[in-house]
């Protein structure tokens, strides 16, 4: 027996510990193997298809030469009518998650404050809208924000004219004019990009409420006792430290907030009439109307690119509480 | 001289939970001052209100002579070690002891001077970049001790600073926090449930129980004379001998014996006699001459190492007896019959009130 022989009984072990390890990466991989043909087969496969595409060029008949690859359709991109697309949208889905961000942190922080069983019951209100169909929410809005509708009565029982009126008397540091002059170019608020915002506020609301929530809740309460007890005001409190620790949660909300914002379709076309071409619309009009594949395939690529920095720039900034 | 802290009727009532009810309580300067019972006594909820993180629902609350009952807790020169320590885990070191010196409006040189100060007294220099996660829980509770020091308050308040440590760490950290206190010269209030730690460190002990403060005094006061059963029986152990007033030196015992006790309340008062385990002495039954006794049978003998316990049964009830393991000491055998004595003076007469 020399020096490095390891004894029959250890060797045993050994053997029997990697044996182990195999069937625990076998069982793992054949419990992944379900959602990995999900996405291979619904993700995967239909990208790689778009960013084919993307590269292809449309024939004069409106179909797709798999051919002749070029980057013509991304170079569109650059056209003014296009890039005013997509500033509109990016605005759009900004305004909305920041709208969400302020309406959704008090909110949520509130939540932790109360007791387990008012905090579950306010779990399922926040979730109550989802059993009601997308769809029938949005035009639920259209009616809201009708002329005749209880948006503007409302208004007048409180002695307003129009809603539109009052936001547009808004002092300039809560409402800025040019602001409000890009939201609103109509006197009424159907078909405005204040519509949509609402539309989408209203929609994505509870997707910033449940991760913020989640990171709140997570926060130990002695330490924002601390910090008072340090000597910082309320405010301070909330900077230095309520904020820098749901930063989580800010992020996850946003992310969740914004990507489907920016790609947002039935609630612009439902609540701004469609007349507002947004990102989402814009694509359908390539693949539809305008029959330009790889035109419409190139936008899909803008969006996905943007969407998946953003969901990496949050794994990778280490936050994991989704 | 202007006491440190004085409560005056402090009431605190959760909902229909009285947690403190109507506490007076005068803290000097300068003091070890100790808060001890049970859990749920409402000592923590008092130290809360002391720090203005729960405000009291009547009474009042001063500092140095200063009103504070509603002030809000970054208006009080007072500063708190939290049993989770608490401090702020995506600072280091040197900014969550910088921390308060910021919000004061310090400038960030000075504060972070004065923080390495403060780092440097807790014996933790060369840590200052660290982050609380990548620290053990006595470096951690050292950190909070110089967060909340560093800010020279007139009162530091600690809740049950020492709970989370083990044991080694513990006496440790007793032995640190004596040494701080000494040298600052301010007062600590320390909230406790662990009698010998309270009884260890401090200069004065306030017993609760119920939300009321049973009993203050010095630790020699509160072992030696307990105001009541339910100080005796918490602090340190004791048997209590059931019995009622006789005269106003004896005590008639559950059973009919007379035992020698003074005590100045009214004849026929119940009482019990506090016989402390380690003031009780076990003899063979004949041994026993003119001195207070009663007798019984060995139940069990627990060994400790350096001392042996004898739990004797009474035809009334059982009583604890602690033998120092010295050479030479009788063994008593279960089931042995024995009588326990003591010396008149060891025993102390104790009523509900």
């Amino acid at each position: 027996m020399t020096a490095i022989d390891i004894p029959e009984a250890d060797r045993v072990t050994l053997e029997f510990e990697a044996l182990a390890q195999r069937q625990a990466r076998r069982r793992g991989f054949l419990l992944a193997l379900p959602a990995w043909i999900y996405l291979i087969v619904f993700f995967a496969v239909p990208f790689g298809i778009v960013v084919v595409y993307s590269f292809a060029t449309r024939t004069s008949r409106g179909g797709v030469a798999l051919s002749d690859w070029n980057l013509a359709s991304y170079e569109r991109l650059g056209e003014e009518l296009v890039r005013n697309v997509l500033i509109r949208s990016l605005g759009l889905a900004l305004l909305t998650t920041v709208i969400c961000l302020v309406v959704a942190y008090p909110f949520a922080y509130f939540m932790t404050t109360l007791s387990a069983r008012v905090r579950n019951l306010m779990l399922v209100f926040v979730m109550i809208p989802f059993w009601t169909n997308f769809l029938v929410r949005n035009y639920a809005w259209r009616l809201i924000l009708a002329e005749d509708g209880p948006w503007n009565t409302t208004a007048e029982a409180f002695g307003i004219d129009t809603v539109i009126d009052w936001i547009i008397d808004l002092p300039g540091w809560i409402a800025p004019d040019f602001l409000v002059g890009w939201l609103v170019d109509v006197p009424e608020p159907l078909f405005t990009k204040l519509a949509v915002i609402l539309g989408l506020v209203y929609s994505f609301l509870p997707f910033m409420i449940l991760p913020l929530y989640a990171s709140i809740e997570r926060i130990d309460g002695a330490l924002l006792e601390a910090s008072r007890d340090l000597y910082a005001n309320a405010r301070q409190s909330f900077v230095r430290v309520l904020l820098p620790l749901s930063m989580p949660g800010v992020v996850a909300g946003s992310i969740l907030v914004f990507v489907p914002s920016l790609g947002a379709y039935v609630t612009p076309d439902i609540l701004g009439g469609g007349k507002e071409v947004l990102l989402g619309s814009y694509i359908v009009t390539q693949f539809g109307t305008a029959r330009n594949f790889p035109f419409g395939a190139s936008l899909s690529v803008v969006l996905m690119v943007v969407m998946l920095t953003a969901t990496i720039g949050y794994f990778r900034s280490g936050g994991r509480n989704l | 001289m202007t006491a440190a802290v004085e409560l005056t009727g402090i009431t605190k009532r959760f909902g229909d939970v009285v947690a403190v009810d109507a506490v007076d309580l005068v803290i000097d300067d300068g003091q070890f001052f100790a808060m001890l019972g049970p859990s749920g006594c409402g000592k923590t909820t008092t130290l809360r209100m002391i720090a203005g993180l729960d405000f009291p629902t009547e009474g009042s609350l001063k500092i140095f002579g200063d009103e504070v009952g509603t002030l809000p807790p970054n208006k009080r020169p007072v500063n708190t070690v939290f049993q989770s320590y608490a401090l702020f885990p995506h600072m280091n070191v040197l900014d969550n002891v910088a921390f308060g010196l910021r919000m004061q409006g310090v400038n960030k040189g000075d504060a972070r001077a004065k923080a390495a100060q403060a780092i440097d007294l807790v014996r933790l220099a060369g840590m200052e970049t660290r982050k609380p996660s990548q620290m053990s829980g006595g470096q951690q509770q050292r950190v909070a001790l110089a967060r909340a020091l560093v800010n020279e308050p007139k009162v530091l308040l600690l809740d049950e600073p020492l709970g989370a440590l083990d044991l080694k760490l513990r006496q440790e950290m007793q032995g640190e926090l004596k040494r701080l206190q000494q040298e600052l010269g301010v007062s600590f209030v320390f909230v406790t449930h662990d009698q010998e730690e309270a009884l260890t460190m401090s200069d004065r002990i306030a017993v609760m129980d119920q939300g009321r403060i049973l009993q203050v005094g010095s630790p020699e006061e509160i072992y030696e004379h307990p105001a009541n059963r339910f100080v005796a029986d918490f602090i340190g152990q004791t048997n209590l001998l059931e019995g009622t007033v006789e005269d106003s030196s004896t005590v008639c015992l559950a059973n009919g014996a007379r035992v020698q006790a003074s005590s100045d309340r009214p004849v026929g008062t119940a009482v019990a006699v506090s016989l402390r385990p380690e003031r009780a002495h076990i003899a063979a039954t004949e041994a026993v001459e003119d001195r207070p006794s009663v007798e019984g049978v060995v139940d069990r003998v627990t060994y400790l190492g350096n001392a042996r316990v004898y739990t004797v049964r009474l035809d009334w009830m059982e009583v604890e007896v602690r033998e120092e393991n010295r050479p030479g000491a009788a063994l008593h055998e279960p089931g042995a019959p024995v009588s326990i004595w003591w010396d008149p003076g060891a025993v102390w007469v104790v009523g509900d009130e």
